[in-house]
């Protein structure tokens, strides 16, 4: 029996302090990088969840729009006549100016508007529109009133009708659905994430109609099938490497083969599908196989006890059993993939289109990509967009990781 | 495993049909980071006017641009490409060897450089294009000698400049922006320099595209990347730091930004239009004219792009920041672009 040794006793206390206070350390330094993260998105971004709307009257006249050919209409002078109307204290020249404080998207409205119901032509329509970027700015308050006017991107005579407007009421700020159902636009206040959620989901359900068959099937015929031999051995190895490959590097195979090859069509969610596929196939083989190799053998043996085929045991018995996990992998592996921009930037999925794709072989962005075209746009409202497309994204992928674990918490099978 | 095979050659018919699904109804628009928001703001109101699909814009640099576009003729293949000089002539040759040849030029108007400081700084910045080059350059003359860039701060060079360390953030080489800056600010710096001047005429030239053309790469000049917004948030960081980026970031940032002016003249829409703000360069768009009447809406997308509405005085354009063309020369390049001018080879 050895000796009682109160220094040795008093030194292997000291060591699991300083274990447990380096690891709560460590979570602690995690912890306060995410909340500086979020914070900082948070703090830019919460602005690009309202948008300043305006309210107006647009006196449509048959001078301006012809009702046989309402399309033709001059909608443009009609939205400065409104303004015009609005601003009766000003001489006509500068009210008609100060039409720039409405989105360039309400002559279109008023256009829409007027072509659903062609007896408003004679008659005054009341819209209520967005308002241009500076003037969300000036009303949101990132526009410093005290700021010199020659050094301001509002000139005097701009903030006091914009006031002017505000005090008789017209001024509302609602919720900015068009961030969620708008496509993308160069104007921030009509700009929207609606192409590129419709493109990174094309391109996620490409990625997952394809990694998760071949994935599975790869993981199946090494795990249950493969005789276990050299040549096994290096290929277990590579799809390890593989999994470790830098993302930009299948953007480069893709840019070569699909587009150089195949003739696919550029910047399309299909072919970004098709190079997120190869990124996500080898975390999806890794996943399934450890599935696969937690069931344990006992079900294997009995079910070829009874007379079962080496196939009936793998799709009746391990398959089923090893599911949950399987379906865990590939949706950590799906969220990593909806994150990944370098090899979309390589397909050209950074364009700007003013529509969402209608078929997954369209032209269109995907949301980091967009994160990534908006983050260099010079507009000061695109600032918070940025963050705000950030926050969405960063949604997106706690939900799926959600969905992972709960998956595994309510089908995992503990043996 | 009936599944599988079903799912593998159903994936195989959807791959195979991808291509089939190619037939284009879209403009395709690639180049120049700075012809971009000019092509955006061209694409929207023409989906928004015409209602025809909207165009497709990609961002790739007027060199990048010009190897898309360079390609070859079909569907798959851009119709219109941006750029922020004019194409070089072993473009032009690549174009002609994928049968490309016949190319129409048109120019859009001016874009301003502008070398910009935060407002917070507290000194008086004016440079003329000597010191800049003095500032930036890799190597330069010291006392009649070619020597590498000695100075470390402005009041090294001209003592009635700031007594601060040179620090400035540009574009890359890969950038058309940085071409310009090269062309219109070193260079310009560079010919008044007493060594160049004292060569002999016959070596200028070569002396100025070998000696006077390289950027320093000891930390004093600090390559930003292709995001301008990026350069235009250090420089508001780092008080004293010049930024170098396209006017319309200027423009949008006038109240954290401070224009300096080069040889005296401050940079505006005024200055960059009639040239005395030394810093300005053309910008271009090129359009593929077998693509005319191929592909559905080109024609009419052009004919949007040089519309008095877009390109003229008071135009979209010019509200976004473009400095716009005189009437006489716009009315010659709308002639130009809707009569499919074809583009002679250029000389360099």
């Amino acid at each position: 029996m050895a000796h009682f040794n109160p220094s040795l006793l008093r030194r292997r206390r000291r060591n699991e302090v300083v274990l447990r206070s380096l690891g709560f350390g460590a979570l602690a330094l995690a912890a306060l990088m995410l909340a500086l993260l979020v914070g900082s998105l948070v703090s830019t971004g919460w602005q690009a969840f309202t948008q300043t709307h305006i309210r107006m009257e647009f006196p449509v006249t048959a001078e301006r729009v012809k009702p046989d050919d309402i399309a033709k209409g001059n909608f443009r002078a009609l939205v400065q006549d409104a303004m015009q109307a609005a601003l009766p204290g000003l001489p006509a020249p500068e009210a008609r100016k100060l039409a720039a404080m409405l989105s360039n998207a309400a002559q279109f409205r008023l256009r829409d508007a007027v072509l659903a119901d062609p007896a408003l032509i004679g008659r005054t329509v009341t819209l209520t529109v967005p308002v241009s970027d500076p003037y969300d700015q000036l009303a949101k308050g990132q526009i410093d009133r005290a700021t010199p006017e020659a050094n301001r991107r509002l000139k005097d005579t701009e903030v006091a009708a914009f006031d002017t407007l505000a005090a008789e009421g017209r001024v509302s700020q609602p919720l900015n659905w068009a961030l969620l159902t708008n496509a993308d636009s160069r104007f921030p206040e009509l700009a929207g994430l609606r192409g590129a959620l419709v493109g990174s989901f094309y391109a996620l359900a490409t990625c997952f109609l394809l990694a998760f068959p071949l994935g599975i099937g790869a993981a199946i015929y090494l795990e249950e099938f493969a005789p276990k031999n050299r040549l096994s051995d290096i290929i277990e190895i590579n799809i390890n490497n593989l999994a470790a490959v830098p993302s930009v590097v299948f953007g480069l195979l893709a840019l070569a083969v699909f587009l150089g090859w195949f003739g696919m069509p550029r910047s399309s969610p299909f072919v970004g599908g098709l190079t997120l596929a190869l990124m996500t196939l080898p975390t999806i083989i890794i996943a399934t196989r450890a599935a696969l190799k937690a069931v344990p053998p006992s079900i294997r043996e009995a079910a070829l006890g009874i007379g079962a085929s080496r196939q009936q045991v793998v799709f009746h018995h391990v398959l089923p059993l090893a599911m949950p996990g399987i379906l865990t992998g590939t949706i950590i592996g799906l969220a990593q993939a909806l994150g990944e921009t370098a090899p979309l930037l390589l397909i050209g999925m950074n364009a700007f289109i003013t529509a969402s794709p209608a078929t997954p072989f369209d032209a269109s962005t995907a949301l980091p990509t967009q994160i990534f075209l908006w983050a260099d746009s010079p507009e000061r409202g695109f600032a918070a967009r940025t963050s705000a497309a950030i926050l969405v994204l960063l949604a997106f992928l706690a939900a799926m990781n959600a969905l992972a674990i709960f998956l595994r918490a309510r089908f995992e099978r503990k043996w | 495993m009936p599944h599988f095979k079903l799912t593998v050659s159903a994936l195989a018919l959807v791959a195979v049909s991808a291509t089939a699904a190619a037939a284009r109804d879209q403009v395709r628009v690639v180049g120049s980071s700075t012809v971009f928001p000019y092509a955006q703001a061209v694409a929207e109101d023409f989906a928004n006017v015409t209602g025809k699909p909207s165009p497709v814009i990609e961002s790739t640099g007027t060199g990048g641009g010009f190897k898309l576009f360079c390609e070859g003729v079909g569907e798959d293949k851009a119709d219109i490409t941006g750029a922020s000089r004019a194409i070089k002539k072993s473009e032009f040759e690549l174009c002609a060897k994928n049968g490309v040849t016949d190319i129409t030029e048109v120019l859009i108007g001016y874009d301003g450089l502008s070398l910009a400081v935060s407002r917070a700084s507290t000194f008086d910045w004016a440079l003329t294009e000597k010191q800049i080059y003095q500032a930036l350059a890799a190597e330069t003359d010291v006392g009649g000698a070619w020597v590498a860039n000695p100075y470390k701060k402005w009041s090294e060079i001209d003592p009635s400049l700031p007594d601060v360390a040179i620090l400035a953030y540009g574009p890359p080489p890969t950038s058309g922006t940085r071409d310009a800056f090269v062309e219109l600010v070193m260079h310009d710096g560079c010919k008044q320099l007493d060594f160049y001047k004292a060569l002999p005429a016959d070596k200028q030239a070569a002396f100025l595209t070998d000696s006077c053309s390289r950027m320093r790469q000891d930390g004093p000049f600090v390559e930003a990347g292709e995001n301008d917004n990026l350069i235009v948030q250090r420089i508001e960081a780092d008080t004293n730091a010049v930024g170098i980026f396209g006017y319309s970031f200027l423009y949008e940032n006038a109240d954290k930004l401070a224009g300096i002016p080069v040889d005296g003249v401050a940079p505006s829409p005024e200055t960059i239009a009639d040239f005395s703000y030394g810093v300005a360069r053309p910008l271009f768009i090129y359009i593929k004219n077998a693509h005319r009447g191929v592909i559905p809406g080109l024609v009419e997308f052009v004919d949007e792009f040089v519309s008095d509405a877009a390109m003229g005085d008071g135009g979209y354009l010019q509200e976004r920041g473009l400095t716009v063309l005189a009437p006489e020369k716009l009315a010659e390049v709308q002639a130009a672009a809707t009569a499919a001018a074809p583009l002679a080879a250029p000389a360099k």
